[in-house]
């Protein structure tokens, strides 16, 4: 039967899309810290939250809802096929069918089940800051969690300004505010600093060291709006909200520079104040911080680094 | 006067009153009308005027994104307020952006969209398809088509009051959050945009309670409940959600406006208040809003299926009462468009868990859809046409809708262009496809003529293009971390856009089609007869003229149990 030909045609077809999917996904750069032109996946990890986020994102997540829209299209396809009033002149007269009725029913259920148990891990590791004692899920999203995390050790305040962000090292006492780089949209470009990206570099990183733990505490100053401190490869997002302080945390296992961008509407320019921490070493955090604490100068402070590739 | 003539005057007064009663003309047919078709028309017209505006808002919108940096609205800002210095110009022009970002969302959700749904054809067909010759409150009706040009003209008046200081216009998102909505636009122009959607909401109230009594309590003899078509089931229950919604957003803006004017500060921190109490009121309203734009599309792709298809709708009770979960579960699932405020572990979960179980329903409405058609002998006439492709575009925002759902994902998509590509699937793919499948398929009963089959096709395949070229790549933008209400983003996402721009000009070129079709059908006047659609099409409207009758079935039609929906 023909019909029954293209239909299988059609499936094999969609089950090689369907292997090639990852191939296809894996061939194209995907951006570490920002994103690369004409991406369409989300940004690689750096974070065993972001780990999380990309597995279940890319796994059970991606499956369902792909298999979800090629089933309705296979079925719609069957229908304009078998069911057109050419190939079948006389309509059936069925509206009932319980069995089918609580198979749709259910199977749903259990399909919202599988991906609910993960979707609580990944949801409970974001919203735990580590202790030093409990295990994150990491990669690994259907065990019971396997990756160590040491617990917080260094505390970053974000504050949100109209519209740049204010960065205090909450136990060194020190903070510096951080612009994006140029004062109008001409001079965006400006080649400061070579190789960074427009509307995504700023005057002063936000400087972390590697392999720790950084609480970050975000508000916004008391008479200002709402925004929000995100940044793509670690996983975090959360509002900046006046007279509240949220908490989220990070830890990078790589260093360089990682950046996000306002992710709540400020006014005029919120898609001009950028976010970006840049990762160091522990010693040279280390050196940074000294000398910051010293001389409360960012510029010189920064200068102890090694100049940014 | 001898009482001859007396007698005459009065027989002649009479017999004018009652000319008068059934068929007035001209101007006073429609300003003063209670005829629940004709107030049904001036919804639809009404919300063809309100989506021109606010398409062509987007318009700019995806002109100045299709490439990096500021194109346009640098442009437009010293044209509209004339200033010549280009750093002002520049600074003008983002804060346009953020206007015409507001006023897009807000006219297409509130003078667009439910005009067309709950205005134009529930009026028009709700009252048909239940047997009763007009709606409960005539002169109800009347004043909540009213109150919506009302309404309209305050919210395109704010535009050009202050709000930022030293620019016009409300820029702070269809969501108004303080205290971007009140220390943020100290102006006039948040005001007017309140009284905007307070006099939009009392226009909506009226008309839901309006069509909710009509339901309950004039339905033709033997039509019970359970009877009742689909799309008369879905008007019932939007009904009920703008009834219990619609308040709450009048208390949270009411809020906001004694915030701003009177010194309360509900929502400011200074005083003890919190602006995520809004957040919380707002979505409490937010989230049924976007089930009382979508249950209506539901029913009128319900009855367009089973038409095409020549076969009854499979599993009417597990649809009606599909409808009547979405709607309920729809008020316990506000905060999932709060996941990034701070929200404690355990709510988070449990908002996770109830947003879940909405895909059950919505799952088993799309699959009865599919069986509904299956075993059927189909004719691809265009209203099939846009059913079919609501079905298959909802299903894709849907399951996405399944993705955000889960606060874990939710972190890296929230408030990015992921987001954007999710309501636009199921609104502006869903939504609106279903209105063009109900103007479609109840143009001919409404104005009796036949539109050109080809030019109405024509229009279904370059808008179903053109609406997938704009939403589908920003699913990739948002995966890649493109925040929304951006006026600018960075280069690498320049290809993406660019291919969201031009989806914008398809789908342009497609309403210019939808014009000239609509244009055309009313020049050529082929008469449509009283159902052109044959015997699939069973409900009480295809009984009657095309259009029908000023006022209809003036003897009661009796339903029997052969012909329930």
């Amino acid at each position: 039967m023909v019909t029954g030909q293209f239909v299988r045609k059609l499936g094999a077809a969609a089950t090689a899309m369907l292997a090639l999917m990852p191939a296809f996904a894996s061939a194209q750069e995907i951006g570490k810290g920002h994103p690369e032109p004409g991406q369409f996946h989300l940004q690689q990890s750096v974070t065993p939250i972001m780990d999380s986020i990309v597995a279940f994102h890319d796994g059970p997540l991606m499956w369902t809802i792909t298999l979800i829209v090629l089933f309705v299209l296979a079925l719609l396809i069957v229908i304009v096929l078998r069911f057109n009033a050419k190939a079948n002149p006389v309509p059936a007269r069925f509206t009932h069918n319980t069995l089918i009725e609580v198979v749709w029913t259910v199977l749903p259920i259990v399909v919202l089940i599988i991906i609910a148990i993960p979707s609580f891990g990944v949801l409970s590791d974001q919203l735990t800051t580590p202790d030093g004692e409990r295990k994150y899920l990491g990669a690994n999203i259907f065990s019971f969690g396997e990756v160590e995390v040491p617990a917080a050790s260094v505390t970053v305040k974000a504050s949100g300004e109209q519209w740049y962000w204010n960065y205090e090292y909450v136990d060194e006492g020190v903070a510096f505010d951080s612009n994006i780089l140029g004062s109008a949209v001409d001079s965006y470009h400006q080649t400061i600093k070579p190789n960074q990206p427009r509307l995504l570099a700023v005057d002063n990183e936000l400087i972390v060291p590697v392999d720790t733990t950084v609480r970050m505490q975000v508000t916004s100053s008391p008479s200002g709006v709402i925004h929000a401190f995100a940044v793509p490869s670690f996983g975090i997002k959360i509002d900046a909200v006046p007279g509240r302080l949220n908490e989220t945390w990070f830890n990078s296992r790589e260093t360089g520079l990682f950046y996000g961008q306002c992710s709540e509407l400020c006014g005029k320019d919120h898609a001009f104040m950028p976010i970006a921490v840049r990762v160091v070493t522990a010693e040279e955090y280390q050196a940074f911080i000294t000398a910051f604490k010293e001389s409360r100068d960012y510029a010189s402070a920064v200068a102890v680094l090694p100049a940014i590739q | 006067m001898s009482e001859a003539a007396h007698l005459e005057a009065h027989a002649t007064g009479h017999d004018h009153a009652a000319h008068d009663h059934h068929t007035p003309t001209g101007w006073r047919r429609w300003v003063l009308s209670t005829n629940h078709k004709d107030i049904g028309i001036m919804y639809l017209v009404f919300s063809i005027v309100a989506g021109i505006v606010g398409g062509l808002l987007s318009g700019f919108m995806r002109m100045e994104l299709q490439e990096p940096g500021i194109q346009i609205f640098h442009g437009l800002a010293s044209m509209v307020y004339g200033i010549s210095d280009p750093s002002g110009s520049i600074d003008a022009g983002k804060q346009m952006f953020n206007v015409f970002t507001t006023a897009h969302a807000l006219i297409m959700v509130f003078f667009m969209v439910m005009p067309a749904t709950m205005g134009g054809f529930a009026n028009y067909f709700a009252p048909l398809m239940v047997g009763a010759p007009d709606t409960a409150f005539p002169r109800i009706n009347n004043i909540a088509f009213w109150l919506l040009p009302v309404a309209f003209i305050l919210l395109l008046m704010s535009l050009f009051f202050e709000g930022a200081p030293g620019s016009t216009g409300f820029g702070g998102g269809w969501t108004v959050y303080p205290p971007l909505s009140t220390a943020g636009h100290p102006g006039p122009a948040m005001d007017f945009a309140i009284l905007s959607l307070h006099v939009a909401g009392v226009s909506s109230i009226l008309g839901a309670i309006n069509l909710i009594t009509t339901i309950l309590n004039m339905r033709a003899p033997g039509m019970t409940i359970h009877k009742m078509p689909l799309f008369a089931w879905s008007v019932l229950v939007t009904g009920f959600l703008l009834l219990l919604a619609l308040p709450v957003l009048a208390g949270a803006i009411t809020m906001l406006l004694t915030d701003r004017n009177f010194g309360t500060t509900f929502f400011a921190p200074e005083g003890g208040g919190d602006p995520v109490l809004f957040q919380h009121l707002f979505w409490f309203f937010g989230h049924p809003e976007v089930y009382i734009m979508i249950l209506p599309g539901f029913g009128i792709v319900s009855h367009i299926v089973s038409t095409f298809s020549r076969k009854p709708i499979f599993g009417y009770m597990a649809m009606a009462y599909a409808m009547v979960a979405i709607g309920f579960v729809g008020f316990v699932v506000w905060a999932h468009h709060m996941y990034t405020t701070g929200l404690s572990l355990d709510v988070q979960r449990y908002f996770v868990a109830a947003t879940m179980v909405i895909a059950v329903p919505t799952g088993v409405k799309i699959f009865s859809w599919i069986a509904t058609m299956w075993g059927g002998s189909i004719t691809f006439r265009l209203p099939m046409l846009w059913a079919i492709g609501f079905i298959f575009l909802f299903t894709v925002g849907g399951v996405t809708g399944v993705v955000l759902a889960n606060a874990g994902a939710d972190r890296a998509l929230h408030d990015t262009y992921y987001v954007v590509a999710h309501f636009h699937y199921v609104l502006s793919l869903g939504a609106v496809f279903s209105i063009f499948a109900g103007w479609y398929y109840w143009y001919p009963k409404m104005f009796g003529y036949m539109y050109n089959e080809f030019l109405g096709k024509l229009h279904f395949w370059t808008m179903f293009v053109g609406v997938n070229l704009i939403f589908f790549p920003q699913h990739f933008l948002g995966l890649a971390g493109m925040p929304r209400r951006y006026i600018d983003y960075p280069d690498a996402f320049t290809l993406w856009n660019r291919v969201s721009s031009i989806g914008y000009y398809v789908t342009f070129v497609a309403m210019l089609i939808f014009f000239y079709a609509t244009w055309e059908a009313s020049r050529k006047k082929r008469p449509a007869g009283d159902n052109p659609w044959g015997d699939g099409a069973t409900t009480l409207e295809w009984t009657l003229s095309s259009p029908p009758p000023f006022h209809q079935f003036s003897t009661l039609p009796k339903i029997d149990s052969t012909n329930a929906h």
